[in-house]
């Protein structure tokens, strides 16, 4: 630190000093975080907790010797993780060595986005931001603070700023991510797939899957389950322009054209409804409107879907009847992260419609009915009413948006409208890489008067803002329960096993000591963690102590299929599986799923594709030096016979460049047969530009960046981001 | 006495490195190194590729170059089950063994020995499977003793079609996949 | 179309194997120079030819002395765990050609410098009284003399095929594997010794004498590399691939040029016309012949870790 940056500092601090004194005075400092001596033990300790390098929250056991952590397994009590964890869970040790953490509590000390920092004292770090949010508040109402917060570790942090009055709290993993699949599904069963999936992978005789790319999507009980079914002959359908890995093990493999998997679903249920395959019985006790949506599907002909998809009628009919032979144990994978084209709502509605034709909604090897455990949530005040409402949908543009849309808030901190949002906290989402269209974020930003980020590594994100707070890993922590929506009801512990290297706190220290900051201690009725958990597991008739040697306290399995007893109702207007929206056609949306078409690439582009890699977790990851080591830099797949044409050849480096002249870093060629010709593919979460990230930056290309344009689904405001298209330029420098 | 092999179904695995990177921790493999590996052989063309995915690590082969032709002994046969190991104390790095190793299994540790799979002996002997078969999330590697006709691999091996890498090398492997 | 993708990345292993770089063929070349050298002085012994020079028996092996003790450091160069050097001779592994090698090559040190007691030249003598007297002594028994003389040629060969056995035994490398290559590494290390001394003597006869022989060395090189090459192209495919490494691949250039071209063909049409008195002797051939031999070394070398099986 030079000395002219420290005196500023000083400046700040003692500004802020005086400003927060007058919270500071109810505002007990709560005790530092846990360190039991257990930690310093020689030998051998192996303590329970879940995992959180991605949401699936799989139950572990983390194994230390000699106080130093060595590695990380599945709880064999933990119906999620069976006993297993995924590459990336096994890999999560690499999270707590991390060489490029963050350390200590930073404020920006020039522009924003030039990563230029101080670093400051917790109290100092708090007293800044509880200053910015009191005049935020003064000014503009609390609602003029949103938060963005993904995954368990935010549930602290949402308490106090509702506490503090904002109802604006999102995440991407809505409006960029499964946000259309659950509106489709909620539109026609008045229900959602959930997360984890409610799908009896399993138990499928067939499995369906429309781009899922299980196997490399690594959420861990779906693989487990694709394996089994694999494993036990189950026919597997795949529909994907990629030959992924579950295409590797498919029965039938689909080189679909990418988006136009709609067409090739309508033809589907047009064979199965003209044929009389579907399940008659199911339809007829469960369907409402299903007259209407027979007569729809009259046109879409497997010759009509041909040169649509590039699938032949003859397979669309042999996988229809195939479908259709194992019916209610055919499984259409509902997907997850679903937003592509922006008519993706309707394309979920229409997978919801396929099951409901096979029946397999409530069947074993289809849909089950999750159950979950009943541990009441700790007894709060009340939070302040907001008047303003929320800001992200206003006058209810997107009807059918249930979960706030990031993109939405963004869109009113550039435009003030329907009223101005002067304040981003972000936890543990890198906005930079998460939405599309990068500009418009930094354009937000730029509007903000505050920017708090809550990170464990100083990724792009936090190179925007204003105040940084260095988070400790999920190895190092307590979080909130696991109370899990599943095949058989549990609870789930997280609990630190070794401590944070630096100066990082939880996150629910550093929500309260906020809160207590800002005047809201009321909020915090609880000394530390341990006593809010306690207090929530006794309510629950559970202990506490059972929980910390456990990881895991299963509750009594209850029925989970409509023949076992669980009970097969649907909470949609008509008490039915609409096959016929009213909804929709309320709204002014077409109620059953109409067929538009996508443009495609001009000649000489590809169509942008992109997914996950086992090893990796979106943009979180690469860091991790476990799993960089698995795979450090993205590939950009090309058809080998195209790359021939092209003069490249594995190994090349090419930038790519998109419409809108975009051009991304250095990305190596993948030239290979698993991919159709008009189309290239790269993993998400690379190419990283935070200089801090010394290991991960530079590395691969970004598909965020390339983002530029994406179609949001008028039915719920999701991002669709397969739209944007790219052509090669070759890269001297590397190779 | 057991001979020690693996027996991994090519249909269930998925290729996603858990195998890697359990060893990775497990045996604290250092940065840049590593001791099992994936395979992803394609053949045929788009748009009807074939792929079969492999975890591939040391065959700990039935007739082992590696230790035929060290010079120290270093690398030598365990008394249980036959494993391959490498005496770090004995090696002087000459990496005559990474040369005739036909697969690539075998590297030099940082530290200056050569280095491979070692079956996990150090579990093996405690009764539990290597790290790799332990973690694999499709449950698609099986560990065993391939002379003990009762055993899970011997019984896979009998009952499912099988091959191994680079027959005509010689080295008679002791890793199966099932195809 | 067959795609392979490998997520491994050991270092000196992938993409391709190069865990020896310039140390094992410096010192496979050195080896083979000094089992020539070993060869022709020791021939030069049995032919009494201490008696008139000094310089085959006595410089000569003292050179080599030199020579294998820089190849034996390139060798310990190339070591990963050089502390544990020393474990080398704590064992002999049988079926282990480098522990035979180890073993011989603490055989050839005291064989090469009995050699050297044979008769020291005046400029030495009285600067070591005991050597002296050794000398004297074996002076005394001329058939030791002849034996060492013997005992220096067997080594020499032994040192000289070892070079190319090491390299054949590893099965796992198909370039190598070739009963042809001990014989190659021999002629080699012969022609390259025959080339070496005619380059050094100051004695014409020997000059000769070894121009002659380095040709019938070369030519004899030819026909090995003939051997040894269709011998490969006639074995399985991943031979056929190895030897195509040398013939139309990525080392055909340096295999045909260096090698072939500049290091056997060209001193041989040189040297024949020089020991039929139609040029003069120059230090060009033989010092073509020297950079060959160390090239053809590397060429193996590097292009054998090249080749695999699949
Ligand atoms: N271009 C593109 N955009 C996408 C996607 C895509 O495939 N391509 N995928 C979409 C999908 S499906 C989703 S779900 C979203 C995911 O979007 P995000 O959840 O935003 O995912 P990441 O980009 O990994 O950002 C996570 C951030 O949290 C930080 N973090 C990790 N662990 C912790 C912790 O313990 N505490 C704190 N405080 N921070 C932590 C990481 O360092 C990282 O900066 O992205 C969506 N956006
Ligand atoms: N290892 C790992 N696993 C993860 C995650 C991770 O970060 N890492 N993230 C998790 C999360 S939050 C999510 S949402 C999921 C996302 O994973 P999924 O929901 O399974 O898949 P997507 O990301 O939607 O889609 C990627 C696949 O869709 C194919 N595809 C692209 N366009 C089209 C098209 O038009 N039609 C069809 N039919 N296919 C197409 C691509 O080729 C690719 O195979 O992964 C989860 N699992
Ligand atoms: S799926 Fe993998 S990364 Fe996600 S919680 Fe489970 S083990 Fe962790
Ligand atoms: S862990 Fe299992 S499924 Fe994954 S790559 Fe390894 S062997 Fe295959
Ligand atoms: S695979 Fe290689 S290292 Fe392992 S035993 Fe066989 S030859 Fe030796
Ligand atoms: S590197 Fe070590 S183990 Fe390998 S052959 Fe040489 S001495 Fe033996
Ligand atoms: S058996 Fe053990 S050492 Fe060998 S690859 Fe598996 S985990 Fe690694
Ligand atoms: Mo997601």
């Amino acid at each position: 630190m030079s000395s002219f940056s420290r005196r500023k500092f000083l400046k700040i601090s003692a500004a802020t000093v005086t400003v927060a004194s007058g919270a500071a005075a109810f505002a007990k400092a709560p005790s530092a975080p846990e360190k039991p001596s257990k930690r310093a033990a020689k030998g051998i300790q192996r303590i329970p907790t879940y995992c959180d390098i991605c949401f699936w929250k799989c139950g572990a056991i983390a194994t230390v010797k000699d106080g130093k952590l060595w590695k990380v397994e599945g709880n064999p009590e933990d119906p999620l993780s069976r006993g297993r964890l995924c590459p990336r869970g096994t890999g999560g040790v690499g999270a707590h060595f991390d060489p490029d953490r963050l350390r200590r509590p930073l404020i920006r000390r020039s522009d924003r986005g030039r990563e230029e920092w101080q670093e400051v004292s917790w109290d100092e770090a708090f007293a800044y931001i509880a200053k910015k949010m009191h005049a935020i508040k003064q000014n503009y109402g609390p609602e003029a603070v949103a938060l963005f917060a993904h995954g368990i570790g935010g549930a602290f942090l949402k308490h106090t700023l509702k506490a503090y009055g904002t109802p604006n709290i999102t995440a991407p993993s809505f409006a960029q991510c499964r946000g259309p699949r659950d509106a489709g599904f909620w539109l026609t069963y008045g229900e959602e797939v959930g997360s984890p999936e409610r799908t009896d992978i399993k138990n499928a005789q067939c499995l369906v899957l429309i781009g899922s790319h299980l196997g490399e999507n690594m959420h861990n009980s779906q693989v487990q389950e694709f394996a089994d079914a694999v494993g036990n002959g189950a026919t597997i359908i795949v529909a994907d322009p990629r030959f992924s890995v579950a295409a590797s093990k498919a029965k039938h493999y689909l080189p679909i054209k990418p988006g136009t998997d709609l067409a090739l679903l309508l033809a589907w249920m047009h064979v199965l409804v003209t044929e009389g395959l579907y399940n008659k019985e199911y339809v007829a006790k469960h369907g409402f409107g299903f007259e209407q949506f027979a007569a729809s599907l009259a046109p879409y002909t497997p010759e009509w879907a041909y040169p649509e998809t590039g699938i032949a009628p003859d397979t669309i009919r042999a996988t229809a009847r195939e479908m259709a032979r194992y019916q209610p144990a055919t499984l259409v994978h509902p997907g997850r992260h679903s937003t592509w084209y922006g008519d993706d709502a309707q394309r979920s509605r229409a997978v919801a419609l396929l099951n409901a034709l096979l029946g397999s909604w409530g069947s074993k090897g289809g849909f089950y009915a999750p159950a979950s455990m009943d541990v009441p949530g700790f007894p709060y005040p009340p939070y302040p009413k907001s008047e303003k409402g929320k800001v992200d949908n206003p006058g209810n543009r997107y009807p059918f948006a249930h979960e706030p849309i990031t993109t939405g808030i963004r869109e009113a901190t550039i435009t003030g409208k329907p009223y101005p949002v002067k304040g981003w906290f972000v936890y543990a989402t890198n906005l930079i890489q998460a939405l599309p269209n990068e500009a418009e974020t930094i354009k937000a930003i730029q509007n903000l008067d505050l920017l708090v980020v809550v990170d464990v590594i100083p990724n792009e994100i936090a190179g925007w803002a204003d105040v940084v707070l260095p988070e400790a890993v999920y190895l190092e922590r307590y979080d909130d329960l696991n109370v899990e929506l599943f095949r058989e009801p549990f609870v789930a512990l997280r609990q630190p096993v070794v401590d944070a290297p630096d100066d990082q706190k939880p996150n629910w220290w550093m929500a309260k000591r906020l809160a207590e900051v800002m005047g809201l201690g009321q909020y915090y009725p609880w000394k530390d963690i341990e006593e809010y958990l306690n207090h929530r597991l006794t309510a629950a008739g559970l202990s506490f102590d059972e929980l910390k040697a456990k990881g895991i306290i299963r509750g009594a399995p209850q029925p989970i299929f409509a023949d076992e007893g669980a009970p097969l109702t649907f909470d949609t207007p008509s008490g039915k599986i609409e096959f016929f929206s009213p909804q929709l056609q309320a709204a002014g949306f077409d109620p059953v799923p109409v067929y538009t078409k996508h443009p495609e690439p001009p000649a000489g582009a590809f169509r942008l594709l992109f997914g996950r890699a086992p090893v990796h977790s979106f943009s979180r990851t690469q860091s991790n030096r476990i799993l960089s080591d698995m795979m450090a830099e993205n590939e950009v797949w090309i058809n080998e016979d195209v790359a021939q044409r092209l003069e490249l050849k594995s190994g090349d480096y090419v930038r790519l460049k998109n419409q809108d002249n975009v051009v991304s870093l250095p990305i190596r060629v993948k030239a290979t047969q698993r991919i159709r010709p008009d189309c290239v593919y790269m993993v998400h979460g690379f190419g990283h530009t935070a200089r801090g990230l010394k290991h991960a930056f530079g590395k691969g290309a970004s598909d965020s960046q390339l983002i530029t344009r994406y179609a949001t689904d008028p039915l719920m405001g999701g991002t669709g981001m397969n739209i944007n298209f790219v052509t090669l330029e070759p890269e001297a420098t590397r190779g | 006495m057991a001979r020690f092999g693996m027996v991994i179904d090519t249909v269930r695995c998925v290729g996603c490195m858990d195998c890697v990177v359990a060893c990775k921790t497990e045996n604290n493999v250092p940065e840049g190194f590593n001791r099992d590996w994936i395979a992803y052989d394609v053949s045929g063309s788009y748009p009807t590729p074939h792929m079969e995915i492999r975890s591939e690590r040391c065959n700990h082969c039935d007739n082992p170059p590696c230790v035929s032709c060290c010079p120290t002994g270093a690398s030598h046969v365990h008394d249980v089950g036959g494993v391959v190991l490498v005496d770090h104390d004995k090696c002087i790095g000459c990496k005559g063994c990474i040369a005739a190793c036909p697969y690539g299994a075998r590297f030099i540790h940082p530290d200056g020995y050569a280095d491979k799979c070692t079956f996990c002996i150090h579990r093996v002997e405690q009764g539990q499977d290597p790290a790799c078969v332990a973690v694999c999330p499709t449950h698609c590697m099986h560990f065993g003793d391939l002379d003990d006709p009762n055993s899970e691999v011997s019984q896979l091996l009998a009952s499912r079609k099988h091959h191994v890498l680079m027959p005509d090398a010689g080295t008679k492997p002791r890793i199966f996949y099932l195809t | 179309m067959q795609e392979l993708t490998i997520t491994r990345h050991n270092e000196l292993i992938d993409p391709l194997l190069h865990i020896w770089s310039w140390q094992i063929p410096v010192y496979l070349f050195l080896g083979g120079l000094v089992a020539g050298i070993m060869i022709i002085s020791g021939y030069f012994v049995l032919q009494g030819r201490y008696k008139n020079t000094t310089f085959s028996t006595f410089y000569l092996p003292h050179i080599a002395l030199v020579l294998l003790s820089f190849g034996m450091f390139a060798l310990f160069l190339d070591l990963e765990h050089k502390l544990y050097f020393w474990r080398l001779f704590m064992t002999f592994q049988i079926s282990a050609p480098m522990s035979w090698g180890s073993w011989l090559l603490m055989i050839v040190f005291p064989a090469l410098w009995v050699n050297t007691l044979i008769r020291i030249p005046e400029p030495f003598q009285g600067k070591i009284p005991l050597f002296d007297r050794w000398s004297a002594a074996l002076n005394e028994h001329p058939n030791v003399i002849k034996n060492i003389g013997i005992l220096n040629m067997l080594l020499g060969t032994l040192l000289g095929m070892y070079t190319g056995v090491l390299l054949s035994s590893f099965g796992a490398r198909p370039l190598w594997n070739s009963a042809m290559l001990w014989m190659l590494f021999l002629v080699s290390g012969l022609s390259a010794a025959a080339a070496f001394v005619h380059l050094i003597t100051t004695d014409d006869y020997e000059r000769e004498l070894l121009a002659k022989a380095d040709n019938a060395f070369l030519t004899l090189e030819l026909f090995v590399f003939g051997g040894f090459i269709s011998g490969l192209l006639t074995n399985s495919r991943v031979h056929h691939e190895a030897v195509r490494l040398l013939l139309d691949g990525p080392y055909a250039p340096v295999f045909w040029v260096l090698v072939i071209g500049l290091g056997i063909v060209v001193p041989l049409v040189v040297q024949v016309l020089a020991v039929n008195h139609k040029v003069k002797h120059t230090p060009v051939a033989p010092i073509l012949v020297l950079l060959g031999g160390l090239t053809l070394r590397f060429v193996i070398v590097y292009a054998g870790q090249f080749s695999h099986w699949t």
